[in-house]
């Protein structure tokens, strides 16, 4: 078996990252996950759609039309929701009032940019928020697996595919370890369970300083 | 004035017209025009401009505008729940001009304010800014984002009165009120009309000084992805 991280492990790194009080988005995917490892830390999430305070999935028999989240899945609310319309959720989230947005990733470049909206040739579906979130948000923490199925590394000196954003990105969790965009290129913050500091040097395409 | 219509089909009379901008409010099927969209259809008004974050889903939702070609361009952050979607644009019979959510959102927020244009961050190095003004504040990039001011709107709330005020149910607020802001005229299909008075003026989404017409209806208010939990036994 591969050695590194799981998806539940990534996830439960990435809420490490989450401080308490904070407002967050998740991104679809992983980032998902990270709502099951807040633990006792005062989070609030943020979908986009226009809602703070997403609870998790309603009991079945008791989906509601009108409460979806921005990936248009039956939610519930809690006792702290808000809702409001989709110029104000972008107006908070433009405005950095959400401290943190965590999302998948199809590259990410050793300066911080993003790209996960459009494979050239493929079809687009569209960038939906993502632009918004990582140009306005606090933080940009980013949770994919390290390479792609061909082996190559997501971490590159430069993205191949359209930007989602520009130097947007804080921090890297792969299934290989947690990186830092920090000024000429990335900084290994930590390892993954097994995973050798050069294991995770060789796996990556960026320039580690 | 009444504001008050008998049904889509009444409310739409003598607003529509080919090659017309139209802002719907909606996200993926949650708080979409349906009745009004539906009479859309009925009146064969054709070359439509439409801003809308998404384009329904296949014979649902603004999607029935695309089986009966009814669209020629859409502005929207997210589409392809939709076969007949992808299909119309890979063939090139449909325009398509991808605007982040949140820039769309204030497009539409800002064409109902009198605001021309607004520079944001969203796009900034990315292909959103081809073509677009870049202006440095305080050492940072933004681009310059046009405002959307829509020849009508058809916009979905819960709740109004008979002048027009809306109130929304939970996350099926989402576009409509930006949409309804944008429009030169506004139609707005609701849930229940309630008699003057009984909505909290303190508790009001919309108020009525944007919305023209009105009209009451059942909505079929269909759930894209149903997700759900088991219940823990005790």
């Amino acid at each position: 078996m591969a050695k590194g991280w799981d998806r539940d492990q990534m996830a439960a790194r990435a809420a490490e990252e989450l401080q308490d009080g904070w407002y967050v988005n998740l991104g679809i995917g992983i980032p998902t996950l990270v709502a099951n490892y807040v633990g006792d830390k005062d989070i609030t999430l943020q979908s986009e759609n226009g809602m703070l305070g997403m609870g998790p999935f309603p009991y079945e028999g008791e989906e509601d039309p009108d409460l979806i989240n921005a990936g248009k899945q039956t939610i519930t609310e809690l006792s702290r929701t808000s809702y409001f319309d989709s110029a104000t959720s972008f107006g908070m989230i433009r405005g950095g009032k959400i401290a943190a947005a965590i999302l998948g990733a199809m590259e990410v470049a050793e300066n911080g940019d993003l790209a996960n909206w459009m494979i050239p040739g493929k079809l687009v579906k569209g960038m939906g928020g993502a632009m918004d979130l990582v140009a306005g948000v606090g933080r940009v923490i980013v949770v994919m697996d390290h390479q792609n199925k061909a082996g190559e590394s997501k971490v590159l000196r430069e993205c191949t595919l359209p930007l989602t954003g520009k130097g947007v990105v804080n921090r890297i969790i792969t299934n290989l370890g947690v990186l830092d965009v920090v000024p000429g290129g990335l900084k290994i913050v930590e390892t993954a369970d097994g995973v050798t500091e050069d294991e995770l040097r060789a796996a990556t395409e960026a320039t580690i300083v | 004035m009444k504001k008050v219509y008998a049904n889509a089909g009444e409310a739409l009379d003598g607003l529509l017209h080919d090659g017309m901008t139209i802002a719907a409010g909606g996200f993926g099927l949650c708080g979409i025009p349906e009745l009004l969209i539906d009479a859309l259809v009925e009146s064969g008004a054709k070359d439509l401009t439409i801003a809308s974050n998404n384009c329904g889903v296949d014979g649902f939702g603004l999607g029935k505008l695309l089986d009966t070609r009814q669209i020629r361009k859409m502005l929207s952050s997210y589409v392809g729940e939709n076969a007949e979607f992808m299909r119309q644009y890979l063939s090139g019979e449909l325009e398509l001009e991808f605007n982040p959510q949140g820039t769309l959102a204030e497009r539409m927020r800002a064409g109902g304010s009198g605001i021309p244009g607004f520079y944001t961050k969203t796009g900034v190095g990315t292909v959103i800014a081809e073509g677009k003004e870049v202006k440095n504040f305080d050492g940072q990039d933004y681009i310059l984002e046009r405002a959307i001011v829509a020849d009508l709107s058809i916009v979905k709330a819960w709740k109004a009165d008979d002048t027009g005020n809306l109130v929304f149910r939970k996350t099926a607020r989402n576009f409509n009120p930006p949409a309804a802001m944008c429009g030169r005229v506004c139609v707005a299909e609701v849930e229940e009309i309630v008699p003057r008075g009984s909505l909290d003026p303190d508790h009001i989404h919309l108020p009525g000084i944007y919305v023209h017409r009105l009209i009451q209806g059942s909505h079929e208010k269909r759930i894209e992805k149903a997700t759900t939990r088991k219940k823990e036994t005790a």
